[in-house]
């Protein structure tokens, strides 16, 4: 059954907005600003509010850092990367598909100890048939195929998906790897998911 | 004056949720126009609660609210909410509408703050103050232009700091407001995002409509709840409610929000 109403449009103001433009912010009063916001975090959550090294330069250069400083964040985020002791980078794609559906997981609404999952449907477009996807990041349909399933493009999958700033500085994609929201062999299964010929995600 | 037929509203809230989260974003869309029928929007009633609320003699000194002063003078609501948040010279402080009724509740009728804040947000069975005085008092700017000051030094101070906040990367997902709200044309999933980067028609749209009654979650909400709801999202802590980074964040959204139209309470998915 459908409810007809008679809509009032939401009108918005044709005023050209003419803010002055004001300085920036100190930064040690943005971060004053911060930790008064979060004075109530709970003691584990605390941890959370204070930035990294790459979490600062990224905020302060509005995630344009300039090309030296860009270079330094790409090397000292590869250096993060730790791959699988036996160098086999490729898991169980099914699962890796669940996983990449999973936005569960590190949210203060979360019950304690849910898995994460990697939430990449939030930002990407994988397997084409999931029309519900995100446009935050570029598609991933066909990707497997497109680099003719090398196995050396399986290393920079899962490269990518460890700590995406180790190859783009700055990049909106979370550092899964780095920051312990996905473990070893979740990232092997997403890098399947990619990467394996029979994924859906490369179907014809 | 009552606004609400309580029928039709209980039909919609029963219909309309699902069939938002499966239709397409046009169809999403044309549910958002449907429902911004203010005769069919419970977030009249939080306006109807807020007003009786208002003029209630309330706390130890048994006093009303009607001599809180919200930026244009003791008690005039008329416009007020267009002009918040604001530099206020007795507390010294830049404060949105939540803060200074707070700080009203204190000065004026010495309440009992506690239980203000422990019902900050509504749920099932618990109706929220703040929420219903916001509802109320915002509404009394219905049809006027969003117009937040930025005269005072501490006002481009807070609107500098707000700005620094929206670009501020913390946490496991590496989350900054600007990484879902920095780009037009984006989605998360199937959701549309606001970009707050800039002056435009989307932050006005945004801050012209709130407080607004969400379907999904059967209550009026208040901009607060919603920054508290996307730092959740962006894998925070619950950021402290009436905390002056929030307002600071508010002042930044507003600023580029100048000129909006105020049509509040807005419904909402
Ligand atoms: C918040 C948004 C976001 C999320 C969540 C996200 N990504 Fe990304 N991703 C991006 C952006 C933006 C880029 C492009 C910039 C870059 O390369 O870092 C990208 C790039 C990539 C690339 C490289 C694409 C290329 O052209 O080679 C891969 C592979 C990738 N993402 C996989 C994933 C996987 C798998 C997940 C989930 C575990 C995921 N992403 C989650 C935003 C996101
Ligand atoms: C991970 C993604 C994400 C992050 C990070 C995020 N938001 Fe949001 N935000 C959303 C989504 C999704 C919505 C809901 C959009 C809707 O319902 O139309 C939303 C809605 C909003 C709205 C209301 C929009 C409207 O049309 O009424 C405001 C205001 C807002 N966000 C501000 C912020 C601010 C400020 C921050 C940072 C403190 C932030 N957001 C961080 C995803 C995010």
């Amino acid at each position: 059954m459908r409810v007809v109403l008679i809509a009032i449009p939401v009108l918005s103001g044709f005023l050209a907005a003419a803010h002055a433009e004001t300085p920036r912010a100190d930064p040690a009063l943005v971060e004053k600003t911060v930790a008064a916001t979060f004075s109530q975090a709970p003691e584990a959550w605390r941890a959370r509010v204070v930035q990294d090294e790459t979490q600062r330069q990224c905020s302060l250069s509005r995630n344009e850092p300039a090309p030296a400083e860009a270079a330094a964040i790409q090397a000292r985020e590869a250096g993060t990367i730790v791959y699988p002791a036996d160098g086999g980078v490729i898991g169980d794609w099914r699962r890796g598909a669940a996983i990449a559906q999973n936005g569960q997981g590190g949210q203060f609404s979360d019950a304690p100890g849910v898995a994460s999952g990697g939430n990449c449907y939030a930002c990407h477009q994988i397997d084409p048939k999931e029309i519900s996807h995100g446009t935050l990041g570029p598609t991933l349909a066909g990707y497997g195929k497109s680099r003719d399933f090398g196995a050396e493009a399986a290393r920079v999958v899962y490269a990518k998906i460890f700590n995406a700033q180790a190859t783009w500085a700055c990049s909106s994609m979370p550092r899964f790897g780095h920051n312990r929201v996905l473990n070893e062999q979740q990232i092997k299964d997403l890098t399947a998911y990619l990467m394996a010929r029979d994924s859906p995600v490369n179907a014809p | 004056m009552r606004w609400v037929s309580i029928s039709l509203l209980l039909l919609l809230v029963a219909v309309v949720p699902v069939a938002a989260q499966e239709e397409s974003e046009k169809e999403i869309e044309r549910y958002r126009s449907m429902i911004a029928d203010p005769m069919a929007n419970p977030g009249y009633l939080a306006v109807d609660r807020g007003e009786k609320l208002w003029t209630a003699a309330r706390g130890t000194k048994n006093v009303s609210l009607e001599r809180c002063d919200l930026g244009l003078g003791a008690g005039v609501l008329e416009g007020a909410y267009a002009k918040l948040p604001r530099y206020f010279a007795d507390a010294d402080r830049v404060m949105d509408l939540e803060q200074r009724l707070f700080f009203c509740m204190r000065a004026l009728q010495d309440l009992d703050t506690k239980d203000v804040v422990a019902r900050r947000f509504g749920g099932p069975g618990k109706t929220s103050d703040m929420e219903d005085l916001v509802a109320f008092i915002a509404n009394k700017s219905q049809g006027m232009k969003l117009a937040v000051p930025l005269t005072h030094p501490k006002e481009r101070e807070t609107r500098a700091i707000g700005e620094a906040m929206f670009f501020r990367r913390s946490a496991i997902n590496d989350f900054s407001c600007a990484t879902c709200h920095g780009e037009d044309g984006r989605r998360i999933r199937l959701q549309a995002l606001p970009n707050f980067t800039k002056p435009g028609p989307e932050a006005r749209e945004t801050m012209g409509s709130w407080p607004t009654y969400r379907v999904s979650q059967s209550q009026t909400r208040t901009m607060q709840h919603r920054l508290w709801d996307c730092y959740r999202q962006m894998r925070m802590p619950g950021p402290d409610y009436l905390s002056d980074g929030l307002t600071a964040l508010t002042v930044f959204l507003a600023s580029n929000a100048e000129g909006a139209t105020i049509a509040v309470p807005s419904i909402k998915r």
